[in-house]
């Protein structure tokens, strides 16, 4: 398997916008010229069971998902589904979790997006680009108070 | 043009590309957003149909006009659309018709496992399985060309994965409609006996045809070359690309048309490597007919698991058991060990947990249905007894009511299950004298699939105003005479109504009406607190099963103001005084 691919599997409970952040991050990884492949999976319900999305993103991706073993960044909104992603990590495997961000940000609707800024840390794609999508998501004030919480995510503020 | 796209996004677009005039559905995971993305495209009519069969009929007559037209449902619905498909076949279409069923490998939204290829040998109709969204765009289109081509209509089955995952697409331009105008052919449209002999015999000859083509259709069926010859891999649909990323050195027939079987092309494949293995979700159709062609292979009957999704781990834990390194079949559904599931529940202030927890005070059997009022089945609630299938709930009561069950039986369904198939149900429990409680939980809404409307909600898929049908008129036109309408809220007057119709010697209706405040965006009330010095920590409140009520650190239950709809419910359940409204800034109802 190649290693010119970046896996980033992100976790949570339906209801926390793992869905977003996760089509967001293929966006933003498109827009930079990488070939990128998402899937998702979420339950025959909207609200409250376990929720899961795998981003891609490198040269050339075949699967959607990422394999056993091989995820690079684990994004978990909600802490307790670490656990459930154990198969897919590995020792090297970096994970942004809520206890990443201030108290504030991790209980907020916008963890999600604060998260993404956690991501960046190491991702390191452009801020301006993240703030332009965040922008094209969420419009007027709920799109600036998303800018701030990526920003204070992303050691920005 | 490339654009990042959703294999169904991907299907409405090939849709749209492919001159499609009109489309028409039923809403059902992993299928509902190809129709809410193609109705965004500028003409092409879209409608949410009241079933599956609706919509394919409706499809068959727009495509005999000399239409292209699709029809999307899931996996479950093409049970219901399964009588027009199979004459369908034998009459024939005139614009091309393709019928997107979307299967569900690994069952993450639905009842059954069931494979949509049977469907297609039975109807004798091609069937097309892409693997991502750029095959979902193309072979949108492919399908169009031979629906016109054979003059029949043509499935094209994604799954789950296909149908929610992304992928760079390269899109082109939409090609003219076809110009409709209807041509009187009986003979070819009537398949009385007399014309229906001939059309069977047309069909078989057609199947013959494009088997032979299925060989030579190479943007369709084609062989991904692998640098070893050993092991060779017959794969359809998303696991060719799994099986890439996995066994890279092994090649790869790609079967996008897998039925009629390409048989030419499987014998040359087979030929071409010293072993072969067929990996398919699903049944093992591929791998019983390469057998039949005399070709020992590998797949389900050694390798491959029988049930579930064939996800890269599966494929992982295959090519293992290939190499002879590991002597353990795959299990079929993976689960961390020891750890709890986190099943979905009811949403802070949804009506159906109201209704369901009023049914908990009765000693009665509840008949269930589809939608998300299925989830009544999972504790605390835990009140409903059987399940089947859409519109199943109240035929399943009447069944129950019939065999003499002395306990009362009351069948539960949804205002979009009602007009999908509940009203016959209704009408045979009417017309046959049976005595059960019927109750349909109305918000207004097909919730669990996203909000879709139906013919109940006043607005068509493009939010145009239509006519809303009554449910309360539809019943009282069906005959039944005791129908009550009741705010499921107001859990006083609900006990009281339901005392008195599970108590009548004749069957009833009742119609429990209350938005989903997840479609309405905001509080029913304001938010509800619990007073600790009135709470005797008998834990009723945590029998209603809402999300919004946790347990504390010193085992007390508490509500979170985040979550909390102000339903009220916990407040009328609590026999202590001790859950109150509260003001909290800024989130008043």
């Amino acid at each position: 398997m190649s290693r010119d691919i970046t896996n980033v599997l992100f976790v949570g409970i339906g209801g926390q916008g793992i869905i977003r952040a996760s089509d967001m991050l293929t966006e933003a990884a498109f827009r930079l010229g990488f070939d990128v492949k998402k899937s998702e999976l979420h339950g025959m319900s909207q609200r409250g069971g376990s929720v899961s999305s795998d981003v891609r993103f490198g040269k050339k991706v075949l699967s959607p998902m990422v394999p056993v073993g091989m995820t690079d960044y684990l994004v978990a909104v909600s802490e307790d589904q670490i656990e459930v992603a154990r198969p897919y990590l590995n020792d090297a495997t970096v994970i942004v979790r809520p206890s990443d961000l201030s108290a504030d940000d991790a209980k907020s609707r916008m963890a999600n997006i604060a998260m993404l800024g956690v991501l960046n840390r190491y991702l390191k794609f452009p801020a301006d680009l993240w703030e332009t999508l965040i922008r094209e998501n969420f419009a007027g004030p709920v799109g600036e108070a998303n800018v701030l919480a990526f920003r204070r995510g992303a050691n920005l503020a | 043009m490339r654009l990042l796209l959703t294999g169904n996004e991907a299907i409405a677009r090939g849709a749209w590309e492919g001159g499609v005039t009109a489309a028409f559905g039923y809403p059902g995971t992993p299928s509902t957003e190809i129709l809410e993305n193609l109705v965004k495209y500028d003409g092409v009519y879209c409608e949410w149909s009241p079933n599956e069969k609706v919509a394919l009929e409706a499809a068959a007559g727009a495509s005999i006009a000399g239409a292209r037209c699709i029809v999307t449902m899931k996996l479950v619905g093409l049970n219901v659309a399964a009588d027009p498909l199979m004459t369908l076949s034998y009459v024939g279409v005139r614009g091309g018709l393709v019928v997107v069923v979307a299967d569900d490998p690994g069952q993450h939204s639905s009842q059954t496992e069931q494979d949509t290829r049977h469907y297609a040998r039975l109807a004798k109709v091609p069937i097309l399985d892409p693997a991502d969204a750029v095959d979902a765009r193309a072979f949108m289109l492919e399908a169009f060309e031979l629906s016109e081509k054979y003059g029949c209509p043509v499935i094209l089955r994604t799954t789950t994965c296909v149908g929610h995952s992304r992928a760079l697409v390269e899109c082109g331009e939409p090609r003219p409609k076809n110009v409709t105008e209807f041509k009187k052919e009986p003979s070819r449209f009537v398949p009385l006996p007399l014309w229906g002999r001939k059309l069977r015999v047309k069909v078989e000859e057609r199947m013959d045809a494009q088997s032979a083509d299925a060989s030579s259709h190479a943007s369709l069926n084609h062989v991904i070359p692998g640098a070893a010859a050993d092991l060779g891999i017959i794969t359809c649909g998303i696991t060719a690309l799994y099986c890439r990323e996995l066994m890279p050195e092994a090649p790869v027939l790609k079967l996008g048309w897998p039925w009629p079987f390409p048989d030419s092309m499987i014998r040359e494949f087979a030929a071409s490597v010293k072993r072969v293995v067929v990996i398919e979700e699903g049944d093992p159709i591929l791998e019983e007919h390469v057998r039949s062609l005399g070709i020992a292979c590998s797949g389900k009957s050694d390798v491959v698991p029988r049930c579930g999704e064939l996800t890269p781990d599966r494929i992982f834990e295959i090519r293992e058991r290939l190499r002879g390194t590991n002597n353990e079949l795959p299990k079929p559904f993976p689960q961390a060990d020891g750890l709890p599931m986190r099943p979905p529940v009811f949403c802070p202030g949804c009506p159906h947990r109201a209704l369901f927890y009023a049914l908990t005070k009765f000693d009665v059997i509840v008949t269930g249905d589809i939608g998300c009022y299925s989830l009544a089945v999972f504790p605390p609630l835990e009140r409903t007894d059987v399940l089947i299938c859409m519109g199943g709930g109240f035929t399943l009561a009447h069944g129950l009511d019939k065999a003499g069950e002395k306990k009362k039986v009351v069948g539960v369904l949804g205002d979009s299950t009602f007009f999908h198939s509940g009203i016959t149900g209704l009408l045979d429990v009417v017309y046959n004298k049976g005595t059960s409680t019927l109750i349909v939980v109305d918000n207004s809404s097909t919730a669990m699939t996203g909000h879709q409307d139906h013919p109940g909600t006043g607005r068509t898929i493009s939010g145009e105003p239509a006519p809303a049908a009554s449910i309360e008129a539809i019943a009282r036109a069906c005959g039944m005479k005791r129908v009550t309408v009741c705010d499921p809220f107001d859990q006083e007057k609900l006990h009281k109504v339901l005392a008195e119709e599970i108590a009548a010697d004749e069957p009833s209706l009742i119609i429990s009406k209350a938005p989903c405040p997840l479609q309405i965006r905001r509080r029913l009330g304001t938010v509800r607190a619990i007073d600790a010095a009135k709470c005797r920590n008998c834990k009723a409140c945590l029998k209603c099963g809402c999300p919004a009520i946790v347990v504390t650190a010193d085992g007390k239950p508490a509500i979170d103001p985040q979550l909390c709809s102000g339903c009220r419910l916990c407040e009328s359940v609590c026999k202590f005084g001790a859950i109150a409204p509260v003001a909290v800034p800024g989130q008043e109802g």
